[in-house]
C-alpha cells in the first residue's frame, strides 16, 4: 500500500489549485495604487564610453515623470558581490564596481544606461526610444583567452587586467599531481567547452518598489529565490536602508533555476525611485530584456587530463579552466567555477590526486552566475567525458572502468577538501543497468540500424554537493554570508499550524512537502499545516532556495523548530494529565501517558497554551511558537548514474533521444511525485544544454541568441518520456531528515551521457570522433562525421584562441580517436 | 481610442483600448484577469494562450481592438461554476503537470483545445500539439501524461513509496 500521508506520500500539491485556475499571485500581478512604470534604455553595443546622455526630448514626452541616468546614482553603492576568492598567490580577486545605472562606460549589450519613469509602460517605452546617448564605441573583448592578452582592451579601466583571479586547488597538490602524470601508464587529454546558457525561467523578472513617506518604510516586490538576501544586499550595500525599514516580498515566482538568486540593478532602481518620486515604481522585464540582463550560466573552456596506471586505476586528474565572469561580478559568480566546481572534481572516484586551475575572466558580455547545478555540471561534464574517452582509448568498457574506480568506503575524504558522508555508487549503477535495460541495448541498436540510423549508448555517474552550506566552512572559502536556514513554527490556539520558512518555493512544491513533514512529526492531517514563505515581514531570516538546499537545510530548521514545539507541548500535556513529562508520548496527534489509558488531544494542549487557566505558568511561558536556525555541518552528496540512448541520422546529423534513464540516490524522500518531477525538469535542461541551447555572441559582442527564435529552448517534441528511479537510498548522516536534495541532479547528470551516447553512435557508424562541443546540433554532428567545419553563424563567447580548437568550439573539426 | 466589447468567460465586457493594445494586455490590465501570462515578446512561449471563438490563440498575437464581438475563454473560465476543476485541470494536479505554474494556464488551454480537436491523442500527437508552449520546469513528461490521462487513456501512475 503506498503511503497516503506524511513523509513518503505522493501528496498532491496544494499550490496547484491556484495555479490551475489563474489565481496565482506573481509579481507582475501586483499593482500598487498610484504606481508609475519604468523602462530601461539598454546599451546596444558591447563596450563604449558614455559621452553624454541627452534626455531632454524624452523628458518632454507625454506621461514622462522623470528620466534617471548613472549620475543620479553617484551617491549610492554599487551592486555587491557575495563571495571573495583568494587566488593562487594569496591575492584577493579583482572586484570591479557595478553601478545601478552605467557610469562612464557601458560594458555589455543590455547594460542599463538610463531609466524612464512614466505614467504607463507604453509611455515609458516610447520615451526611452527618444533618449540619445552619446556612445563612443570601444573595442570589445568577448573571447576569454583574447581578453587575457597583454594588449587586450580592458573591461574595467581601473583594474590591472581582465583577469578576475587565477585560482589553484589544491595548490599544495600541484607538484605531486604533476609527478603522478609523469609516471602514468596512460594519460587521456580532452579540451571542451561548457556552453553558455540562459536560464530562462518562464516568468520574466519583475520589481515593484513602494515607499511610505510617513513611516519611512520601503517595500520591494520582486521575483526572487531569496527575498531576505535581497533585503540584506540592497539595504546594506546599495541603498543604505536598515533591514527593519525594508520589506522584500517574493510572492509566487515562476521558476528561478539560479538566475533569480542574485541582486539586480532593477530591484535597487525601483526601490530608490519610489522614494525619489513619491510614487510606487514597477518594472516588468520583457523576454528580450531578460536575455541581455538576467545572469547567464556556465561558459567554461577546460582542458582536462586523466592519468591512469597500468591496471586502469585513476592516479591523478589535472584541469585548466577559463571561466567567463561577464562584464561585472554577479552575486555568487566567483564561487561557481571555484568552490562549487573544484570541490567536485573527484566525482565518484578514488582519484588520489587532483589539481584544478581556474582563471576567471572579465569580458564584454552579460554577467555569468549560478544556473541549475552551478559549477557541478561543469565538473561532472569534464570528468565523465574524459573517463569515457579514456575507456575508448584503452579499449575497455566505460562502465567497468568507472566501477573499478568507484569510492566504496564512507565517509570518504576527497583530495579536494570535502568529505562524502555516505553513498553507494555500485548500488546505484546496478539500479541503472536494470531500469535502463542495458542488456537489451544491442538488440535496440540492431533495430535502429535496420531503419538506417546509428544508435549509441552513453552512461555517466555524477555527484553533487548540495544542502548549501556549512557557514563556518564557506566563510573560510570566501563567502560573505552564512548559509544556514531558519523556520518559525506557530501553533495556533485551535491546533492549526503556520510554518514560516526562510526557504522559497518557486516550483518546488514546499507548501505541500514541508507540510507533510510537520504533520508527520505530530501525527496530524496535512491540511492542519500551512507553509508561508517569501515575505521578510513574516518569516525569520532566510537564505532562500538554491543549491538543492531547501529540504536539507530549510526543512531541517523546520524539524528543529517542530521538535521544540513537541517538547513544550509534552510539558503542557504532562501538566494536564498530572503525569511526569518523561512518560508522555505523542502519536497521531494524541498525547498519552505510557502504561496508562490517560490521553489528551493535540487541540486541548494547544488551547491550554493560549488559554492558560490550568497551566504550569511558573515553569513555562504561555503560547506555542518556536524558531530554529539550522546550520548544516557538511554538504549533502546526492549521486547517481544516468543512461542515454540516442539515434543519429547519418544523412543529417540529427540526434534524437530515444531513451533516458536516471538512477539517483537522494537519501530519504518526502514526496516521491515531486522528486520525480524535479528530476524530469533537470533532465530537460541538461538535454537542452547537450543538444539545443547555446548563448552566442559575435565578435563585436552582439548577443545573437536574444530571443526564443534564436535560443533553442527544449520543447515537448524534443524529449522522450524519462525513466526515473530514486529507490537507491543512503540517507544523509548529518541532517535530521536524512535527505540530500534533488533539484539539480537532472541538470548536472545528463549532459555527459547525451554526448557519450552520440559519440558512441558515431563510432558504431565508423566515425572515429573523439569529442564534439555542446550543443550537438545537426550541423556540428554532421560536420564531425564528415570532417568539415560547419558555418554556425556565430562564435561562442568562450571560443578558444588557437586555430584548431577555436574551429572546434564553433562546432568544427572534432577531435579524433 | 477604439471601444471594444467582447464576451470573456461568459461575461460581457467592454473597454477603451489603444490600437496597439494586445489582447493579453486587455485581459491582464484592463480586466485584471491575471491568470493569462506573458512569457515572451516574440509569440513563442504560449504562456498567454486563450481560446477565442473556440480556437487556441496566443493572446500576445492579437490586438484587442480587432476582437470586437469575440467569445474569449481564459484560464479563469475553465473550472466549473462550483469551483470544480475541468478534466484537464484535474489531470494536471493528479499527474503533477505543473511546478512553478507560470506556463500552466497556456498548457491547460492548449491541452483542452487539443482534446477538443482530437479526443484520443497519442503521445506524439500531444508533444506535437504543444510545439508552441514552453515549460522550463517539468521537462514536459508529466504535462504529456496529464493530457493523455484527461483524454481517458491509461497512463503510468505517479511515483509512490
Ligand atoms: S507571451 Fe504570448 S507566446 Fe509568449
Ligand atoms: S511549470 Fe514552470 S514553466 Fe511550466
Amino acid at each position: 500500500m503506498p503511503k497516503d500521508t506524511g513523509i513518503g506520500a505522493s501528496t498532491k500539491r496544494r499550490e496547484d489549485v491556484r495555479f490551475l485556475t489563474g489565481k496565482g499571485r506573481y509579481t507582475d500581478d501586483i499593482d500598487v495604487r498610484g504606481q508609475a512604470h519604468v523602462v530601461f534604455l539598454r546599451s546596444d553595443v558591447a563596450h563604449a564610453r558614455i559621452g553624454g546622455i541627452d534626455t531632454s526630448e524624452a523628458e518632454a514626452m507625454p506621461g514622462v515623470i522623470r528620466v534617471f541616468t548613472g549620475r543620479d546614482f553617484e551617491g549610492v553603492g554599487g551592486l555587491p558581490c557575495g563571495w571573495q576568492i583568494t587566488d593562487r598567490h594569496g591575492q584577493p580577486m579583482q572586484e570591479p564596481a557595478h553601478p545601478v545605472l552605467a557610469q562612464g562606460k557601458v560594458r555589455h549589450v543590455g547594460d542599463p544606461i538610463a531609466a524612464v519613469v512614466a505614467e504607463t509602460r507604453q509611455q515609458a517605452r516610447d520615451a526611452a526610444e527618444a533618449i540619445m546617448p552619446d556612445l563612443e564605441e570601444l573595442p570589445a573583448v568577448i573571447d576569454m583567452k583574447a581578453a587575457l592578452a597583454e594588449d587586450a582592451p580592458k573591461v574595467h579601466d581601473d583594474l590591472t587586467s581582465n583577469l578576475c583571479y587565477d585560482w589553484g586547488f589544491v595548490e599544495e597538490n600541484k607538484a605531486a599531481t604533476d609527478e603522478a602524470f609523469a609516471e602514468a601508464a596512460h594519460v587521456t587529454t580532452l579540451e571542451l567547452v561548457n556552453n553558455r546558457l540562459i536560464a530562462n525561467p518562464m516568468e520574466p523578472r519583475v520589481a515593484v518598489g513602494d515607499f511610505n513617506a510617513a513611516t519611512g518604510d520601503h517595500t520591494l516586490y520582486t521575483t526572487s529565490q531569496n527575498p531576505h538576501v535581497i533585503r540584506l544586499l540592497m539595504g546594506a550595500f546599495v541603498l543604505g536602508i536598515p533591514e527593519h525599514k525594508l520589506r522584500v516580498v517574493a510572492p509566487d515566482v515562476g521558476g528561478g533555476f539560479g538566475t533569480k538568486i542574485f541582486h539586480y540593478a532593477e530591484e535597487a532602481f525601483c526601490t530608490f525611485a519610489a522614494k525619489a518620486l513619491g510614487r510606487p515604481v514597477k518594472w516588468t522585464s520583457s523576454r528580450s530584456e531578460a536575455f541581455m540582463s538576467d545572469a547567464h550560466g556556465r561558459d567554461h573552456v577546460t582542458k582536462i587530463e586523466l592519468a591512469l596506471d597500468a591496471q586502469n586505476n585513476f592516479t591523478a586528474l589535472r584541469t585548466e579552466t577559463y571561466a567567463n565572469m561577464g562584464a561585472y561580478l554577479s552575486t555568487f559568480a566567483p564561487s561557481v567555477p571555484t568552490w562549487l566546481h573544484g570541490t567536485l572534481m573527484a566525482g565518484n572516484y578514488r582519484t588520489p590526486l587532483v589539481y584544478v586551475n581556474v582563471k576567471a575572466v572579465f569580458t564584454n558580455t552579460v554577467p555569468v552566475d549560478a544556473y541549475r547545478g552551478a559549477g557541478r555540471p561543469e565538473a561532472t561534464f569534464q570528468l565523465e567525458r574524459v573517463i569515457d574517452l579514456a575507456a575508448r582509448e584503452l579499449g575497455v568498457d566505460p562502465i567497468a572502468l568507472r566501477r573499478q574506480n568507484f569510492i566504496t568506503e564512507f565517509p570518504y575524504q576527497t583530495p579536494v577538501a570535502v568529505e562524502y558522508d555516505t553513498g553507494d555508487y555500485e548500488g546505484t549503477m546496478k539500479v541503472l543497468e536494470e531500469k535502463a535495460d542495458l542488456a537489451g541495448f544491442a538488440a535496440r541498436r540492431k533495430e535502429s540500424e535496420a531503419k538506417g540510423k546509428m544508435r549509441g549508448l552513453g552512461v555517466n555517474c555524477y555527484i553533487e554537493a548540495c544542502g548549501i552550506a556549512p557557514s563556518k566552512l564557506v566563510g573560510q572559502l570566501g563567502a560573505r554570508a552564512g548559509l544556514y536556514e531558519s523556520a518559525t513554527v506557530r501553533v495556533n490556539a485551535t491546533g492549526g499550524i503556520t510554518v514560516m520558512t526562510g526557504s522559497h518555493s518557486h516550483g518546488q512544491g514546499h507548501e505541500t512537502s514541508f507540510a507533510q513533514v510537520v504533520a508527520d512529526m505530530i501525527g496530524l492531517p496535512e491540511d492542519m499545516v500551512e507553509i508561508e514563505h517569501g515575505d521578510t515581514a513574516n518569516t525569520p531570516m532566510g537564505m532562500g532556495t538554491y543549491g538543492s538546499r531547501s529540504l536539507a537545510v530549510g526543512g531541517s530548521a523546520m524539524v528543529r523548530a517542530t521538535e521544540k514545539i513537541v517538547a513544550k507541548a509534552k510539558k503542557i500535556a504532562a501538566h494536564l494529565m498530572e503525569a511526569s513529562e518523561g512518560d508522555i508520548e505523542l502519536k497521531d496527534g494524541t498525547f498519552t501517558v505510557a502504561g496508562t489509558d490517560k490521553e489528551v488531544a493535540w487541540g486541548d494542549v494547544t488551547l491550554a497554551a493560549y488559554v492558560p487557566h490550568n497551566y504550569p505558568l511558573e515553569e513555562i511561558e504561555p503560547g506555542l511558537e518556536e524558531t530554529a536556525f539550522y546550520d548544516p555541518n557538511n554538504f549533502t552528496y546526492p549521486a547517481g548514474a544516468y543512461a542515454c540512448e540516442v539515434e543519429v541520422d547519418p544523412e543529417t546529423g540529427q540526434v534524437t533521444v530515444e531513451r533516458f534513464t536516471a538512477a539517483d540516490d537522494f537519501g530519504n524522500v518526502v514526496n516521491p511525485m515531486i522528486v520525480e518531477g524535479q528530476v524530469h525538469g533537470g533532465l530537460a535542461q541538461g538535454i537542452g544544454q547537450a543538444l539545443l541551447e547555446s548563448c552566442a555572441y559575435d565578435e563585436e559582442g552582439q548577443l545573437l541568441s536574444a530571443s526564443y527564435m534564436d535560443y533553442a529552448m527544449p520543447r515537448a517534441h524534443d524529449l522522450p518520456m524519462f525513466t526515473v528511479d530514486s529507490s537507491s537510498r543512503t540517507p544523509c548522516t548529518h541532517n535530521p531528515l536524512g535527505v540530500k536534495g534533488c533539484g539539480e541532479a537532472g541538470a548536472i547528470g545528463s549532459p555527459p551521457s547525451v554526448v557519450n551516447a552520440v559519440i558512441d553512435a558515431l563510432h558504431s557508424g565508423g566515425h572515429r570522433v573523439g569529442h564534439i562541443d555542446m550543443p550537438l546540433t545537426p550541423a556540428r554532428v554532421w560536420a564531425a562525421m564528415n570532417g568539415a567545419v560547419p558555418n554556425m553563424g556565430a562564435a561562442q563567447p568562450a571560443a578558444r584562441t588557437d586555430a584548431t580548437t577555436e574551429a572546434r568550439s564553433v562546432g568544427g573539426p572534432a577531435t579524433r580517436t | 481610442m477604439p471601444q471594444v466589447s467582447m464576451t470573456v468567460n461568459g461575461r460581457a465586457v467592454s473597454g477603451e483600448v489603444e490600437g496597439r493594445t494586445l489582447l493579453v494586455e486587455f485581459l491582464r490590465e484592463g480586466l485584471r484577469l491575471t491568470g493569462t501570462h506573458v512569457g515572451c515578446d516574440t509569440s513563442q512561449c504560449g504562456a498567454c494562450a486563450v481560446h477565442v471563438d473556440g480556437k487556441l490563440v496566443k493572446a500576445c498575437t492579437a490586438f484587442a481592438a480587432e476582437l470586437d464581438g469575440a467569445e474569449v475563454t481564459t484560464i479563469e473560465g475553465m473550472a466549473g461554476a462550483d469551483g470544480s476543476l475541468s478534466a484537464v485541470q484535474q489531470a494536471f494536479q493528479d499527474y503533477h503537470g505543473l511546478q512553478c505554474g507560470f506556463c500552466t494556464p497556456g498548457m491547460v488551454m492548449a491541452g483542452a483545445a487539443l482534446l477538443e480537436e482530437n479526443p484520443r491523442p497519442s503521445e506524439a500527437d500531444v508533444r506535437q500539439y504543444l510545439e508552441g508552449n514552453i515549460c522550463r520546469c517539468t521537462g514536459y513528461h508529466n504535462i504529456v501524461k496529464a493530457i493523455m490521462a484527461a483524454s481517458g487513456q491509461e497512463v503510468e501512475p505517479v511515483a509512490a513509496e
